[in-house]
């Protein structure tokens, strides 16, 4: 009889009491038991990005973690980015920037950039194109998802300048 | 690419894990960050039977500067908390250097300090930074905590001197004399891969300027982390003039390593990588000590 | 709403399905009951299959179902020829193409062998190891002039030789031309290509409907009409009951348009055998074998020129590996041979080739497609030749460029798609200038690179032409509808992989039928909806099935004025189409595109005769021949000599392809098609050794490039439109990718000039580079070489004779367990091995001795096969006595194969280093032992 792990994570704001087997990986997980199919697989040895989520707020390889691990914590996923009003403002950039082509990628980079512009708000070339470098992307060259961070990054901080202007 | 079944623990405490650790012998294997273990395994190079997870140990999670100096990392610190945590930063600056160039961010969320020291990847530049730094290992087992140095700790090809059932819980690191620098630098063929080479060293000057003792260590050139002892021996006592780097970092490629050869890399591109890395890096280091940078005390 | 769409810069209608995470792509389809397959693979790159037993995979719980060759009866049938080769005189073609699954021979590493079906794939992966598969190995065919060597095992035995193909084209006299020649120049060149690399590997899932009597397939394929019709036909199917969908897919990039892969043919058939819906996906490592990729040719080119630089002939001698077997006909080297010739004017080219059969994975089109290696032969000689002759760089090419007055140019050879390779139109020079401007050529050569050079940097420059034949036929079609709704409907035939296609055909139907985008809803990959046409390749979709939307929408267009011109009783003349609507000019009088639609349809009365209900049409378009992009590429790199790496500080593109649809969308098909050709220049090379063992596979030690490695491209646009097309369309798609290498070699060179070093190949890399620097000749990393000696405190005849002795030998093992003698000289046993994260493996291990010269040297062979691969050491020993007892000297060669042989060999020389050693030492410490134990005794 396989070993069944009891887990309770929540994922984009929604609590899952579950039981998994100990060595399903994250990603399938995500993918297969919960149906959130945005966050996509692409080499499972943690080397193309595909599946980076959010794990308490930090970006992490959902391939490279078993879902047992996820046990007590909080995912957040491409499909948790959006809210009903509209689209998050770096998946907007992204739209403006055509900072995506094939868009397999596209989820793993979100979810690498969301708490990288939280720790970075006005980040350089050099910094964006590092943070970038744990997402592989074959489309694009790159070149629009570093204009899209730069433009997110800049009406991120117009609006938090506005903001305390109105304040 | 999907794992072979395995027994799963999750054990709160360092005593509970040991005791796991023990009931299972050699088909039990710690889990902490999981970077490199959870990859192999995917690969199922790696099929341990029985997985001791331990990312619930919280008491392995902790940075600490005691009134020495020295800085105290449990085992399972997140790479990332060394990149950024402040204690670090001012009391093993080494280390908080060297993390941007261990593999990327999402890496280094989950990688930890004590699974990358326990793995002892010859290239990977946890090891050889810690070698570098003469830091110590607090192994614990069921009988007791002991404690070895750097030097002892990496024994060879992704061997320490961790026994059977025995976890690492926590590294020290002794502070930065005075008057000391220190440089990391490496070649990868890509931002965050694994390194053709590098070197990693902190130097000190005595009160003439001259070198009084130099750590230089190596990665990705030989079995483990390579303390470069010949280079060492030529820099003591010497002023460091362009001169006397270039024959310490000669004596590095020539005598202290005998690299392998791979795909990536000829083992004579790897001897020519140790000996301008080295030179480089000595530079650095040198500059920073003259500077006083190294003097902890002015912080 | 812009006046015109067409040529501005619109966003991408399919952008927030995939920002969101909301866009299918075929791995996200789950069906209920769904199965999970995964294939057992060769370990071997050739050699004969002996024995497939299946019977403990077949009993593992979970597991469904477990198919061989032998289980597919008269469903086992070699793949079709793709594309059957141009009517060239004198052309030899051997076809043989893949099979489902082995039945006698692998014929290279990955090749499926048979096929598990099971609950999960994490079970069906576990049964994988169940599977005992008996090969006798092969000597394996790798290197191209090897393989054709007298002699040289076959890829296919019943062929004469490894030829799979032998084409020559000439046109002029090339003797003459040499004749006449100031210089001839001469090289040899090697080019090698790599991986598609989609980050989306591929996948198959397939759904047999028993009372609809309809098979769904969903699969990851650049052209799911054909598929659609080749797996009917096999299946004995009605084309009508085969639906096939290819939704949102991950990148494309030439090798998800094969058909069929096995796994394609194998995952619907097993869905209808079963009744159950089963889906495969290929994992990381199965895509560096199961899917086709690009690899490599060696040019001995040869270039007459006259005193003035302008060309009088070019002689090309070359060899293509077309891997395994060659389903895609000739495509890839006839690319090679046509744009060798880039935008120049070649009197006199004489050209052959020989495609060679090798023991690799099957070769077919990745981005760029054969067009890279031309240009690199042809950009380098130019490049020597203008060294040769004291020109500049930039004058050499603009002495041979082809004159705008000189289109269409007939080079009098014929192209891939069997036409003449005519030149549509073309302008060259003025491209050369802006990118010179945009590059800062003269600037960089008399300030910034004298500058650096006397700071001790070493920067250079490089820039190179190039043109890209696209926009091939056949065919595409498309069918446009106006609905009721006034929205209109666009279906056709060419999937998309991230173009923006759906975005670049909303943009040419909107401006015809004067609605806004929004309206218009673009279907596309879906044979339900739209099921004539062939796929999306060769740079050919926007050009092809773009004008194919263009005519079916100005078709519809005819028959809104037709109906309006009744309705408004206006002559079509004195109507216009304004925002979604029929206007009577100058008046008020309109009616809505929507209204007309509804009365176009009507429920009740009758259509008038010779017209046909509804506002829709269908159209297509097929061009007799492709039309002709070209472009310049100019970079400017750094290196360091000392550690031989280059960084890449400023990228130009200035490329023309016709009339722009979208200049956004073709800017992003240039930076992908740039970041993947500097992959190929310096990161990106499949690694394989003398046994056709893959070396490198994985995405640890196959490089693509990351963000920190590609450099901002600035890009310049130029429109020369093709006469071809009737919106003046030409493609785009591989046009990045095409020239980086010949760019990158040339800047490289000129970086190093004061070190003098040539570079006549592609990819390069930091080890290879540093060889050039250091002279020696290039040395292909093949297998892991052991040599060292060792003092035993003993006479040499006590050594000796242990070492015959198994309960010696075994410890010479690493990890070893067991020896028995079986003969003579041969042993069978046992070992245990693992390595750091590597879990111990136990190896079956065969040990036989050769070549005995008692006391003084022998040979020895160890076998080891487990799980994880195989191995095989080859050792020459010898013992010579001295002072201090016996020295054994010892050089073994480690080859690996399977799994530790695409991942492992980071450590392997370390590893193998190591275990010598301590095998070493565990014998001298045993015969130790024994001679303490005499002695007491």
């Amino acid at each position: 009889m396989t070993q069944q792990v009891p887990v309770q994570v929540t994922v984009n704001g929604t609590r899952h009491d579950v039981v998994v087997e100990p060595r399903l990986l994250l990603s399938d997980f995500l993918r297969q038991d919960l149906g959130l199919t945005g966050t996509h697989v692409g080499c499972e040895h943690g080397v193309c990005g595909a599946c980076t989520i959010l794990l308490d707020g930090e970006a992490v390889r959902s391939c490279l973690m078993f879902a047992a691990q996820a046990d007590g914590h909080a995912v957040t996923t491409v499909e948790g980015l959006a809210s009903p009003g509209g689209l998050h403002p770096l998946q907007s950039a992204f739209h403006e920037a055509h900072a995506l082509q094939c868009g397999f990628c596209t989820p793993g980079i979100l979810m690498t950039l969301v708490p990288f512009l939280r720790d970075h708000p006005a980040p350089d070339e050099r910094e964006i194109r590092e943070a970038l470098a744990g997402n592989l992307c074959r489309c694009t060259g790159y070149q629009n998802i570093v204009v899209a961070v730069r433009q997110a990054a800049a009406d991120a901080r117009a609006h938090s300048e506005s903001e305390s202007a109105r304040a | 690419m999907k794992p072979a079944a395995f027994a799963y623990h999750r054990p709160a405490s360092v005593d509970e894990a040991l005791e796991i650790l023990h009931a299972h012998g050699s088909d039990a294997k710690p889990l902490a960050g999981g970077q490199s273990l959870i990859p192999a395994m995917n690969f199922r190079l790696a099929r341990p039977g029985v997985l001791v997870d331990l990312n619930r140990v919280t008491e392995l999670d902790f940075v600490r500067r005691d009134d020495r100096g020295e800085i105290h990392c449990g085992a399972m610190t997140r790479q990332r908390t060394l990149e950024h945590h402040t204690d670090v930063i001012r009391g093993a600056p080494l280390l908080a250097e060297t993390m941007p160039s261990v593999a990327h961010a999402q890496i280094r969320n989950r990688g930890t300090l004590g699974g990358s020291a326990a793995h002892a990847d010859p290239a990977a530049e946890i090891p050889a930074v810690l070698l570098a730094l003469d830091a110590r290992f607090i192994v614990r087992g069921r009988e007791g905590t002991r404690s070895v140095s750097a030097e002892r700790f990496f024994t060879g090809l992704f061997q320490t001197a961790l026994a059977p059932g025995e976890l690492l819980v926590e590294v020290v690191c002794p502070p930065p004399p005075p008057r000391s620098g220190w440089a990391f630098l490496e070649v990868a063929r890509r931002h965050g891969d694994y390194a053709l080479a590098g070197v990693a060293a902190v130097v000190t000057l005595d009160e003439r300027g001259r070198c009084a003792d130099s750590r230089i260590t190596l990665l990705g050139v030989g079995e483990g982390p390579v303390l470069a002892a010949r280079a060492r021996k030529a820099l003591k006592g010497e002023p460091p003039t362009p001169a006397a780097l270039r024959e310490a970092a000669q004596a590095a490629a020539a005598k202290d390593v005998d690299p392998p050869g791979d795909i990536h890399a000829s083992s004579a591109y790897r001897r020519q990588l140790v000996g301008v890395l080295t030179r480089r890096a000595l530079a650095a280091a040198f500059e920073r000590a003259s500077a006083g940078a190294g003097d902890a005390t002015k912080r | 709403m812009p006046e015109r769409y067409v040529g501005a810069r619109v966003r991408r209608s399919e952008d927030e399905r995939l920002l969101t995470g909301r866009a299918l792509f075929v791995d996200d389809v789950q069906l209920d009951g769904q199965l999970h397959a995964a294939f057992v693979r060769s370990e071997h790159a050739h050699g004969r299959l002996r024995d497939v037993d299946v019977s403990a995979a077949r009993r593992r719980p979970g597991v469904i179902s477990v198919i061989t060759a032998a289980d597919l009866g008269d469903y086992w049938r070699p793949g079709p020829l793709l594309v059957p080769p141009p009517p060239i005189p004198g052309l030899i073609f051997h076809t043989c193409t893949q099979v489902p699954l082995v039945r006698d021979k692998v014929r290279h590493v990955g090749e499926p062998i048979a096929m598990i079906v099971a609950q999960s794939r994490y079970v069906a992966e576990d049964a994988l190891a169940d599977v005992v598969v008996d090969i006798e190995p092969l000597p394996a065919v790798v290197d191209l002039e090897a393989a054709m060597a007298a002699g040289a095992a076959r890829v296919h035995e019943h062929l004469a030789s490894n030829l799979a193909a032998h084409v020559v084209q000439r046109t002029g006299d090339y003797d003459a031309a040499r004749a006449a020649a100031h210089r001839v120049i001469r090289r040899r060149f090697r080019y090698d290509r790599g991986l598609s690399a989609a980050i989306e590997n591929r996948c198959v899932v397939a759904q047999w409907d028993a009372r609809a009597e309809e098979l769904t397939i969903w699969d990851t394929t650049q052209a799911p009409i054909p598929i659609r019709n080749g797996l009917a036909a096999r299946l004995g199917l009605l084309e009508s009951q085969v639906r096939v969908i290819a939704p949102f897919v991950g990148g494309g990039f030439g090798p998800k348009i094969m058909m069929h892969y096995p796994e394609e043919v194998l995952i619907p058939w097993i869905a209808m055998q079963l009744g159950r819906p089963v889906k495969w996906t290929e994992d990381r490592q199965e895509n560096f074998f199961a899917t086709t990729q690009e690899r490599g040719q060696v040019h001995d080119a040869e270039l007459a020129v006259a005193q003035d630089g302008r060309i009088l002939g070019i002689r090309d001698v070359f060899l293509h590996d077309t891997g395994a077997y060659d389903p895609y006909g000739l495509t890839v080297p006839i690319n090679s041979q046509c744009t060798l010739l880039g935008p120049y004017d070649v009197p006199a080219y004489d050209t052959e080739f020989t495609a060679v059969f090798t023991n690799k994975p099957i070769v077919t089109p990745v981005r760029g497609a054969g067009r890279q290696h031309g240009v690199f032969v042809m950009e380098r000689l130019l490049d020597l030749a203008a060294r040769e002759l004291g020109l500049d760089r930039l004058e050499i090419r603009r002495r041979n460029y082809l004159s705008r007055d000189r289109f269409p140019y007939d080079h009098h050879i014929l192209f891939q798609d069997s036409a003449p390779l005519v030149y549509d139109s073309g302008d060259y020079a003025p491209a050369l200038e802006e990118a010179a401007k945009l590059i800062g050529y003269h600037h960089f050569l008399h300030e910034e690179q004298p500058r650096a050079r006397a700071a001790g940097r070493h920067v250079g420059l490089g820039i190179v032409s190039y043109i890209e034949g696209t926009g091939i036929g056949p065919y595409e079609g498309a069918r446009v509808t106006v609905e009721p709704s006034g929205q209109v409907r666009v279906a056709t035939g060419v999937g998309t992989q991230g173009q923006g296609h759906f975005t670049a055909f909303a943009q040419i139907v909107a401006d015809v039928l004067a609605v806004r985008i929004e309206h218009v809803h673009v279907v596309t990959g879906d044979t339900r909806e739209f099921n004539w046409g062939t796929g999306t390749f060769a740079s050919r979709g926007a050009v092809v099935a773009g004008t194919a939307c263009h005519a079916a929408a100005t078709a519809v267009r005819t028959k809104v004025f037709d109906l309006a011109s009744r309705l408004l009783e206006t002559p079509p003349e004195g109507l216009e189409l304004v925002g979604g609507a029929v206007r009577v000019v100058g008046s008020d009088r309109s009616i809505d595109l929507g209204a007309l639609a509804a009365q176009a349809n009507p429920l009740r009365g009758a259509v008038r005769p010779g017209t046909e209900p509804g506002l829709e049409a269908t159209a297509y378009y097929g061009p007799d021949r492709g039309s002709t992009a070209s472009g310049v590429h100019a970079m400017i790199v750094e290196v360091d000599p000392e550690t031989a790496m280059v960084t890449i500080q400023k990228y130009v593109v200035v490329h023309d392809c016709g009339r722009l649809i979208n200049p956004m969308l073709v800017e992003g098909q240039i930076h992908g098609g740039v970041a993947h050709g500097i992959g190929n220049a310096f990161y990106e090379q499949l690694m394989w050794d003398d046994n056709g063992q893959l070396q490198n596979a994985s995405l640890m030690d196959y490089l693509l490039p990351t963000a920190t490695e590609v450099p901002p491209i600035v890009i310049g646009h130029r429109e020369t439109p093709s006469p071809l097309s009737p919106i003046g369309l030409k493609g785009v798609g591989e046009a990045g990718c095409i020239p980086t290498g010949a760019a990158f070699a040339q800047a490289v060179e000129d970086a190093l000039a004061d070190f003098h070093v040539e570079i006549t190949e592609i990819p390069l890399s930091p080890d290879r580079l540093f060889q050039l620097l250091q002279r020696t000749p290039p040395q292909r990393r093949n297998q892991v070489i052991v040599e060292g000696s060792y003092v035993f405190r003993l006479p040499r005849a006590v050594v000796w004779d242990a070492l015959q002795d198994p309960a010696v030998l075994v410890r010479a093992l690493p990890g070893g367990m067991a020896l028995e003698q079986q003969g003579e000289a041969s042993y069978h046993g046992a070992m245990r091995v693992g390595i750091g994260p590597v879990t111990a493996a136990e190896f079956t291990v065969r040990v036989t001795l050769l070549d005995r010269e008692p006391p003084q040297r022998f040979a020895m062979v160890v076998d080891g096969h487990s799980g994880l691969g195989f191995t095989r050491g080859t050792a020459q020993v010898s013992l010579e006595e001295d002072a201090a007892g016996t020295v054994m000297r010892y050089r073994a060669e480690l080859q690996v194969g399977g799994r530790i042989a695409g991942v492992g060999q980071r450590v392997l020389d370390t590893a193998a280093k190591l275990m010598t050693r301590q095998g070493l030492e565990l014998v001298h410490r045993e015969l130790a032992g024994r001679r303490t134990g005499e002695a007491s005794a």
